[in-house]
């Protein structure tokens, strides 16, 4: 009893410590262009892609001048800096990073390159503030709480869940499905989520698989619907993001500790039956262990996703890098890689729905690796009774 | 972080260790294929169980190779 507070104590203060100390983990690079091919470059597009952006940038379009005009859809920005304190304006002040606003600046590559900043600590989207003159100020630490591209493909993604799942469920509280056969839209979700409490909730939590079921429900369609609307071309890339997986896997760790108990902590820690040689190894690793197993979930997730992606922007660069060598070149390679391609999209849709599985599945291991110490103790005991 | 393409060192050893993380890969989910596919043959009616474990079995060592990659990558980009 005292033990169960005692771990919620701990529990709660290490969900706090991390929501209070983390800092902002994004996977920003920078696209230092070299001049290899004026004309077309394949870093820029894929990183344009792969990052987080202010700003929906659906096309660039090229005026008289060979002056390039980018069209975007602008995002609120939303700073916040002890100094200054919150500001918030949509991203087209920026004027795609030409113009400053409100003592602010947008970084862009080139800028990057011209003010001779420092590439590990800028990157492209990044705003800093800057005085009057335009000379960026160190001393302001500004944190960026915009409404982003992800964040903004993240709504999205959940009102389309949402709205589905709340259409497919009135239509089982006026008796559909439940006294009779289910019809239409119910037949495309049961057997999903039938799937889910049979194969994945069942077979590693047992009794308690119906407390976890809602949980392990959400991370799996979350996953699935952000991962299918990634797919789409133009769209951001939600969960090949670091920052959102490791939010995701963050929330697994918390929700695996809340629901160990004291015999999973003793197996880590005094294993039992375990020469004490071996213990002097064992333990180490098991403890190492609770903390690879959440990131190694985050990396899993995090490099399927741009793998894919990355995978899939490249095979039609290809056609612009011959292309922009020799015209004819660029169109023979236009089928092979549209094919490649297309077929690279069947096993991403394929990836997509196998790693929200991953995820599920493997949190559903972990959490029973977590709450299984009770019906360890149950065995034990039925084996002594046994020998006798 | 920045692409420095200054160090072609680090690319050529970022381009390597994610081409052997593939190679590692290749062969581990070749061992799961085989094995899924005798005990199929072996037993077409757990055929289904047989399938959902090959799954899960192909993401983690899919997972441990895309370890690699990133790290592969890290050595170009740092």
């Amino acid at each position: 009893m005292v033990f169960d507070r005692f771990k919620s104590l701990l529990v709660a203060g290490f969900s706090a410590f991390l929501i209070l100390f983390s800092g902002g983990v994004s996977a920003q690079k920078d696209s230092l262009k070299k001049e290899i091919k004026p004309g077309f470059d394949a870093k820029e597009i894929i990183f344009g892609h792969v990052l987080n952006n202010h700003d929906f940038h659906i096309i660039d379009f090229v005026g008289e001048n060979g002056v390039k005009h980018p069209v975007s859809i602008p995002l609120p920005v939303i700073l916040y800096s002890k100094q200054r304190g919150l500001a918030a304006f949509m991203s087209s002040r920026f004027h795609h990073g030409e113009a400053n606003y409100d003592n602010y600046m947008m970084l862009t590559s080139e800028k990057i390159e011209e003010l001779k900043l420092d590439p590990k600590k800028f990157s492209a989207q990044d705003i800093v503030a800057v005085n009057d003159n335009g000379a960026i100020d160190p001393s302001i630490r500004i944190y960026d709480i915009s409404i982003t591209r992800n964040v903004i493909q993240m709504f999205i993604g959940l009102a389309l869940f949402t709205w589905v799942m709340l259409v497919i469920a009135k239509k089982y509280k006026f008796g559909q499905g439940v006294s009779s056969a289910p019809k239409g839209s119910q037949s495309l979700l049961e057997p999903v989520i039938t799937f889910v409490r049979d194969e994945v909730a069942k077979p590693n939590l047992g009794a308690s698989s119906d407390k976890y079921l809602p949980f392990l429900l959400t991370i799996f369609f979350f996953i699935l619907i952000n991962n299918i609307i990634g797919l789409i071309p133009g769209s951001a890339n939600v969960t090949g993001n670091i920052a959102f997986t490791a939010v995701l896997g963050i929330i697994s760790f918390v929700v695996i500790l809340f629901s160990s108990d004291k015999h999973y902590w003793v197996h880590i820690f005094n294993p039992p039956d375990v020469p004490l040689g071996v213990k002097f190894i064992l333990v180490p690793v098991e403890f190492i262990s609770v903390f690879i197993k959440p990131f190694a979930l985050i990396i899993r997730l995090f490099a399927n996703m741009v793998a894919g992606h990355i995978i899939i922007i490249c095979l039609i660069s290809l056609i612009f890098i011959f292309g922009n060598m020799n015209k004819f070149a660029g169109w023979g390679t236009a089928p092979f890689s549209v094919a490649f391609t297309i077929f690279i999209y069947f096993i991403e849709v394929l990836v997509a729905f196998i790693q929200a599985f991953i995820f599920a599945m493997l949190t559903a291991v972990f959490i029973g690796q977590a709450i299984e110490g009770k019906q360890h103790q149950h065995d034990e005991k039925h084996e002594d009774s046994m020998l006798a | 972080m920045t692409i420095m393409l200054s160090t072609p060192l680090g690319n050529a050893g970022g381009a390597v260790g994610a081409g052997l993380a593939a190679v590692g890969a290749g062969i581990g989910i070749g061992q799961i294929g085989k094995g899924a596919v005798e005990a199929i043959a072996r037993q077409p009616e757990v055929a289904n169980d047989i399938r959902a474990n090959m799954i899960l079995t192909a993401a983690l060592v899919e997972g441990a190779a895309l370890f690699a990659i990133i790290v592969g990558f890290l050595a170009m980009v740092l």
